[in-house]
C-alpha cells in the first residue's frame, strides 16, 4: 500500500465512510501494524490542527465583528484617569523639560565661571588697615559723657577724648605740622579730623591734599595749641628699596602708644603686581595704616598701607617716590606754612631703640570722626 | 435577549460550548471596557487593548471547549487576570515596563493558562506560515476540504478537475507539502 493510499484510507476510516468489512479489515491491519496506527494518530493530530487553526480565525472574525460595534473612542475619553494638569504636562513635556533644565543649570554655571565666581572667593584680597571701631560705639557713648564730665573739670586744655570712628597711623613730613597719612585713613566721609601725638595731646587738623589713586593723604595741624615740631630726625629714600633691607614701622594698632614692629622688604612690587607699593614682610593690624616705613638708617621708604588677608606677614606699603609726587602736586594756595621735606637724617648712626626715641614724637595718630 | 445585560457565568459556558453567538457578544461586550480602563491606564492604546481583549477571549474559550473549565472564581476576575498577565508580558517584551501596573480589579494567578494559550498562538502561527508558503491552489484545496469542510466533489468542480481521483491526488500532494512546511518552521 503507497502512502497516497494509506493516507487516502486513513481519512476514509476517520470520517467513517467505510464500509464494515473494509473497516474491520483496516482495523485488523492497525492492531497488526503500529506503523500504521502512529500514522494514524499523526494524522488526527495534523488535522486537530487544522482544526484549531480553523476555529481560531472563525472566532477572531467574530470578535472583531463584535468589537467593530463598540464605540472605542468614548470609551477611551470616559475611562481615561485624567492626572492634574501639572503631572501631565511633565508626562508630556519632561524630555523638553528636562533639556531645558540642564541648559539652564549650564548656563548658570558657565556664568558663575566665567563672571570668576568660583576663582575670587578663595583667592586672598586686599585689606586696608583702617581700623573701624563701629561696633563699640554703644558703649563709647555711655563713656563719652563721663569723660565729657571730667573734660570740662579739666578745662584748661582743649583734647579730644571722644573714641574716633576711624583711627589709623601718620606721621610729620615737615616742622611746621605737615602730616602724611593714607587717604583710606580719613576717607572721603568724615566731620573732623584730629592727630594725637604719642603723649596723648590732640590736636584738630584739616586735609590739605588728598589723592585716591596713590592713597595718600595730607593734613595740617590747625590747632592754637599747636606750637610746631622740633626740626625731623629722618630724611625720606627717594631711591628704590632693596630686597631684604630690614626695617620697621611704628604705628597706633592699639591703644593709646605707638606700637613697633619690624620685618624686610620682600618685594620690590605690590599685590599682583601693583608697582605703586611694594611688599614687607611685617606684621601689621588695623591701625598700622599710614604709619611711617623706616629703614635700619632712620630713611623713611614707604607708607604701611595694607596686608593681604591670607597670607600671614604679606604688608604692603606705598613707595616714597609716589608720596614724594603726592606732595609736589600740592596746589601752593592750599598751603599756609612751608611745606618742605627734611633732608637731614640725625637717626643714620643710633641704635633702633634711640631712633625709635626719638621719632615717635613725629608718629600720630589719625582719629576720624 | 438584551445586549447591554451581562451573562452570567454559567450562561457564558453553556453558550461557548453550545457556539452561542448571542452569548459570546453579550460577554465580549460586557468586559471591554473594563480591559480597556486597564491597558489604557498602563501605557497602551486602544488597540492593544482589543488584541489582548481578544486573545483574553480566545483562552477563555479554548479553556471551555477543552472541559477544562472550573468556575471557581468569577469569570470577570478570570478575564482580567489573563488580560493582565498578557499585557505584562508584552510591555517587557517591549522593554517598557517600569515593574509597576495600576491595578482596577483583583486578579488570580493564571501563569498556567497563559503559557498554554502562548503554545497554542504559536502552533496557529507556524499553520498560517505555512499556509502562506504553500501557495496556490494548494492552499485552497486545503483550507476548502480541511477548513472550511467541502466535499471533493465540490473542489473538483470548483477547480475543474476531471475527475475526483486527479482532485484527491493533488490534495493528498498538498497535504504532504504543507506536513512538510508546517514541521521545518522553528
Amino acid at each position: 500500500m503507497s502512502n497516497y493510499q494509506l493516507t487516502e484510507a486513513i481519512e476514509r476510516y476517520l470520517k467513517g465512510e467505510m464500509s464494515s468489512e473494509e473497516r474491520a479489515h483496516f482495523e485488523q491491519l492497525r492492531k497488526d501494524n503500529a506503523d500504521i496506527d502512529s500514522k494514524i494518530a499523526e494524522h488526527l493530530h495534523f488535522t486537530g490542527l487544522l482544526n484549531q487553526y480553523r476555529e481560531r480565525l472563525e472566532l477572531e472574525d467574530k470578535l472583531n465583528a463584535i468589537h467593530h460595534e463598540i464605540d472605542v473612542h468614548a470609551l477611551v475619553e470616559e475611562m481615561t484617569v485624567h492626572p492634574s494638569w501639572i503631572v501631565q504636562m511633565w508626562r508630556n513635556h519632561h524630555s523638553k523639560i528636562s533639556v531645558a533644565a540642564s541648559v539652564a543649570i549650564f548656563a548658570v554655571l558657565t556664568t558663575m565661571f566665567s563672571t570668576g565666581y568660583f576663582s575670587n572667593r578663595n583667592q586672598p584680597h586686599y585689606k586696608e588697615l583702617r581700623d573701624q571701631i563701629e561696633g563699640v560705639k554703644q558703649a563709647a557713648k555711655r563713656l563719652d559723657s563721663k569723660t565729657n564730665d571730667l573734660a570740662r573739670e579739666i578745662g584748661s586744655r582743649k583734647r579730644m577724648l571722644s573714641p574716633s570712628n576711624y583711627k589709623g597711623t601718620g606721621f610729620a613730613v615737615s616742622s611746621s605740622g605737615y602730616i602724611v597719612t593714607n587717604y583710606h585713613v580719613i576717607g572721603n566721609k568724615y566731620d573732623s579730623l584730629y592727630v594725637q601725638n604719642a603723649a596723648g595731646e590732640s590736636f584738630h587738623a584739616i586735609k590739605v591734599y588728598a589723592d585716591p589713586t596713590y592713597d595718600v593723604a595730607i593734613l595740617k595741624i590747625d590747632d592754637e595749641s599747636f606750637n610746631g615740631l622740633p626740626a625731623l630726625p629722618y630724611n625720606f629714600k627717594r631711591m628704590k628699596s632693596d630686597l631684604g633691607e630690614d626695617v620697621f614701622t611704628l604705628g597706633y594698632s592699639e591703644g593709646d602708644a605707638p606700637v613697633m614692629d619690624k620685618g624686610y622688604v620682600s618685594s620690590t612690587d605690590g599685590f599682583k603686581g601693583d608697582s605703586v607699593r611694594m611688599r614687607v614682610s611685617i606684621p601689621v593690624n588695623p591701625g598700622n595704616s599710614g604709619g611711617p616705613l623706616v629703614n635700619s638708617k632712620g630713611s623713611i621708604i614707604g607708607i604701611v598701607s595694607g596686608m593681604q588677608t591670607q597670607t600671614e606677614g604679606a604688608s604692603y606699603a606705598i613707595k616714597t617716590g609716589y608720596f614724594y609726587k603726592a606732595i609736589q602736586n600740592v596746589p601752593q594756595d592750599s598751603l599756609s606754612g612751608k611745606l618742605s621735606l627734611g633732608n637731614k637724617n640725625t637717626l643714620a648712626g643710633l641704635s633702633r631703640v634711640q631712633q625709635i626715641k626719638k621719632m615717635q614724637n613725629y608718629v600720630f595718630m589719625v582719629k576720624v570722626y | 435577549m438584551n445586549n447591554s445585560v451581562p451573562p452570567t457565568d454559567s450562561e457564558v459556558i453553556l453558550g461557548i460550548l453550545n457556539n452561542q453567538e448571542s452569548v459570546l457578544k453579550r460577554l465580549y461586550l460586557a468586559y471591554f471596557p473594563m480591559v480597556l480602563q486597564l491597558i489604557i491606564n498602563n501605557s497602551g492604546t486602544q488597540d492593544d487593548a482589543k488584541d489582548i481583549y481578544q486573545e483574553a477571549i480566545i483562552v477563555l474559550y479554548n479553556k471551555v471547549k477543552g472541559g477544562e473549565f472550573e468556575l471557581s472564581s468569577k469569570l470577570k476576575t478570570f478575564i482580567y487576570s489573563v488580560c493582565r498577565r498578557l499585557w505584562l508580558k508584552r510591555l517587557s517584551q517591549m522593554n517598557r515596563y517600569g515593574g509597576d501596573i495600576r491595578d482596577f480589579e483583583q486578579h488570580l494567578p493564571v501563569e498556567e493558562d497563559v503559557d498554554l494559550h502562548s503554545d497554542r498562538d504559536i502552533q496557529f502561527e507556524k499553520m498560517e506560515g505555512a499556509l502562506q508558503l504553500l501557495g496556490e491552489p494548494c492552499k485552497t484545496i486545503i483550507e476548502d476540504f480541511y477548513i472550511n469542510n467541502r466535499s471533493m466533489q465540490e473542489i473538483c468542480e470548483k477547480f475543474g478537475y476531471t475527475n475526483a481521483d486527479n482532485a484527491k491526488t493533488q490534495k493528498y500532494k498538498c497535504l504532504q507539502r504543507l506536513k512538510k512546511l508546517f514541521f521545518q518552521q522553528k
